[in-house]
């Protein structure tokens, strides 16, 4: 306990509110801290003190498992105290503002507050109302830094490098903020993205975002080299986005014969929680080129990194 | 700063009369609440004892204003504006003559809450006010209003304000109604269930911010409709809030075929653009949403020409408690009563549009399509004047605004050129140092 992480990497900034605007520099920099706190936590001994006597509340607007509880468990390894607030048990429902929260929860000396919001910029607009540093942990259809952190972190462990690889990002780019995050990350670290999506799913402007556009899933996966999955969102299957969920499995669902086209080792992944038989069959999601589970485990470190890297810029750190 | 009735002698002064397309240095003598003349050396000599003189050397003269599109709070949101701190805000902007919007509460759909505010502007506004009345009972888009009884008590047109008129028979009905009484139908073009829960022009900056997008067609769609019904009824017609290029080219086919058509463009779509959108900065959020810099170039250009007749400030005072909030959910609107002038003269100052093309589609135009007596300098007319410097520079500071609400998308802007005096009915009623 308390040996201090090989890399001294400081993220020199009061927020982590979106992949835009950090650098190369900055992402391969958490990427390098976040190895090492892979390592830690696959040992018996998991606890650090370099948050202690830090106070992180994890405010969420929007329901959330696997964010919140990998946020939790991120803070409490590096010896924070963590809080978690969400909508459902506070007094958001009673009409208090976002802004009259965030002034409230700032009143009680918090040094990291993580926000998920249903809008998007409702982090940013709290970032600016508050004094200590804030991490977005999604913000409607806009960014999920932390998701596209952790998926270039397992992509790097599993092919070496970023740079040159063939990403394939299919389904609901429209409302994804996973997309966003990812089309920026991978294309600052010098991946080739590709979107894969029937069109009603593609926002306006997606060929101004650095990436090549298919609307068929096959040609889109030729030679890639991961194949990233989206979710769907019940309220969209039905007739207003998409004809039928029978519909999005036939032309955009990854079956093993569709991702045959894919390279042979080529790796399947997904942000969680899978529609299975929407976008995904079972087949693929628990088979050997699936990197899913790894995913979940690389969130823990990266939010550790994240969280380690904004505190060594905080006052008195 | 109400000055008594004294005539007043401006002198030396650049004046600009659109309405009759008159540009000289001369003087112009206002008495009685009504312009004398205007013209070349009327001098000191000329003018009864105790004429006010005041030197406009390097100043412009113009008719007093005509904004004809503003949201104002009274009654039912006194809160964020009445007409008294609306009024305020007008003669320190220019303008002489406010036309409101019905979209208050109660709504304007009624003959009695018309006088109402009729009343209340006369004992509370310093500038005029005329109400433009509810198209249909409510705003709720389904029964026309009284058309006639509301003209007859002061409404100087019809119009359901922010909202559109969804259903094409309805708009029928009312334009054909309304010609009978010569009522003159404004129209906001925003097809609801195309603009949905979009809050941003569709394209690359609603998708990087993760915000839903709204299509022009939108607006291009409502307007083309409208125009058709206006082919087969043959009313009077104004499009309310015109903002892309593909309205432009279906406004012209409109008026190439003769059409009473007209059309106005708010001066944040004249000055503004959808990459100013930064960081989800809420008074930005107007509606219709800000467009490219290409259509609003096109606005520009149309105003230039003429196919815009109207230039409006579309003020909509909004408070913290509207405005701070994540940006889709965040009230749209901006308020633009006192800055409408200073922004149109940077359309003016950058050559892209001559100052008496800018004060026409802000008075005389206006005038011409509401029937009202002012936008003029004609002798007789009201003495409905503004006084401008259009060198001074200067920053905004929206502190300084006198609108209740301070949402203005021109906070520390950079402006030249200001209103130095505003003279309704011959009396003072704005003078800046």
């Amino acid at each position: 306990m308390n040996i201090a992480p090989k890399s001294a990497f400081v993220l020199h900034r009061p927020h982590l509110l979106g992949i835009e605007g950090l650098s190369p520099d900055e992402i391969t920099g958490l990427l390098d801290l976040a190895e090492e706190f892979v390592e830690l936590n696959r040992q018996v001994e998991k606890k650090r003190a370099s948050l202690r006597g830090r106070t992180q509340i994890n405010l969420f607007f929007e329901a959330s498992t696997r964010t919140q509880s990998s946020f939790e468990i991120a803070g409490k390894r590096l010896g924070a105290d963590v809080m978690n607030m969400s909508v459902s048990s506070s007094s958001i429902r009673k009409g208090e503002t976002l802004i009259d929260t965030a002034v409230t929860l700032n009143a009680m000396h918090p040094d990291i507050i993580v926000v998920r919001h249903h809008a998007s910029g409702a982090v940013e607009l709290l970032a600016r109302k508050v004094d200590c540093s804030v991490i977005n942990a999604g913000d409607g259809a806009h960014e999920h830094p932390t998701q596209a952190l952790l998926d270039a972190l397992a992509i790097r462990r599993n092919k070496g490098r970023i740079d040159g690889l063939i990403v394939v990002i299919c389904g609901d780019v429209l409302h994804s903020r996973v997309a966003r995050s990812n089309i920026l990350l991978l294309n600052a670290l010098g991946a080739r993205v590709r979107v894969v999506a029937p069109s009603t799913l593609l926002p306006a402007g997606i060929d101004r975002f650095g990436v090549e556009v298919f609307r068929d899933m096959r040609e889109g996966l030729r030679d890639a080299d991961i194949v990233m999955m989206l979710r769907l969102q019940r309220e969209r299957m039905n007739g207003s986005f998409v004809p039928s969920t029978q519909e999005y499995f036939h032309y955009f669902g990854l079956d093993q014969k569709k991702l045959s086209y894919a390279k042979p080792d080529a790796m399947v992944m997904h942000p969680g929680p899978m529609n299975r038989g929407v976008e995904i069959d079972s087949i693929v999601a628990d088979g050997a080129q699936s990197l899913i589970r790894e995913q979940v485990e690389m969130g823990v470190a990266v939010r550790m990194a994240v969280l380690e890297a904004l505190s060594r810029n905080l006052p008195n750190a | 700063m109400l000055s008594d009735r004294r005539p007043i002698l401006l002198t030396n002064a650049r004046i600009i009369d659109p309405s009759r397309d008159l540009d000289f240095v001369g003087d112009l003598l206002m008495a009685d609440g009504v312009i004398r003349e205007a013209k070349r050396g009327i001098g000191a000599a000329g003018v009864p004892e105790g004429t006010e003189i005041l030197d406009c050397r390097d100043k412009i003269v113009a008719p007093g204003l005509i904004d004809m599109r503003a949201f104002i709070g009274e009654p039912g949101a006194e809160h964020r504006e009445t007409l008294a701190t609306a009024s305020q805000a007008a003669a320190a902007g220019g303008i002489t003559t406010l036309i409101c919007q019905p979209d208050t509460s109660p709504v304007l759909d009624d003959p009695a809450i018309v006088d109402f505010v009729q009343r209340r502007a006369r004992d509370t506004s310093i500038v005029h006010v005329h109400p433009m009345a509810a198209l249909t009972k409510g705003l709720k888009g389904a029964e026309m209003t009284e058309i006639g009884l509301l003209k007859a008590a002061g409404a100087v047109a019809f119009t359901d304000g922010a909202h559109s008129v969804v259903n094409a028979q309805v708009m029928r009905r009312a334009l054909t109604y309304a010609r009978d009484f010569d009522a003159l139908i404004v129209h906001h073009t925003e097809d609801p269930d195309l603009t949905a829960d979009g809050v941003m022009t569709e394209g690359e900056f609603a998708a990087r911010l993760g915000l839903s997008g709204v299509p022009t067609a939108a607006e291009t769609i409502m307007l083309e409709r409208d125009l058709r019904l206006v082919a087969l009824t043959g009313a009077r017609y104004h499009a309310a809030s015109i903002t892309c290029a593909g309205s432009l080219d279906v406004l012209r086919r409109a008026k190439d075929a003769g059409f009473h058509v007209s059309a106005a463009a708010s001066i944040n779509h004249l000055t503004l653009n959808v990459g100013d959108v930064q960081s989800y900065r809420t008074f930005f959020k107007v509606s219709p949403p800000l467009r490219s810099e290409d259509d609003r170039m096109a606005l520009v250009q149309a105003l230039a020409d003429g196919l815009i007749d109207v230039v409006m400030s579309d003020h909509n005072p909004q408070d913290v408690e509207t405005k701070r909030l994540p940006f889709a959910e965040a009230a749209p609107g901006a308020i633009g009563i006192e800055t409408m002038l200073c922004a149109g003269l940077r359309l003016v100052h950058d050559g892209t549009l001559s100052l008496s093309t800018l004060l026409r589609a802000m008075s005389s135009r206006p005038a011409d399509l509401l029937g009202l007596p002012g936008g003029t300098l004609r002798n007789g007319a009201p003495a409905d004047i503004t006084v401008i410097d259009p060198d001074i520079p200067w920053i905004l500071n929206a502190e300084d605004l006198k609108s209740k609400c301070k949402n203005t998308p021109f906070d520390e802007s950079k402006l030249q050129g200001r209103v130095v005096r505003t003279y309704v009915a011959g009396r003072s009623v704005y003078e800046y140092l």
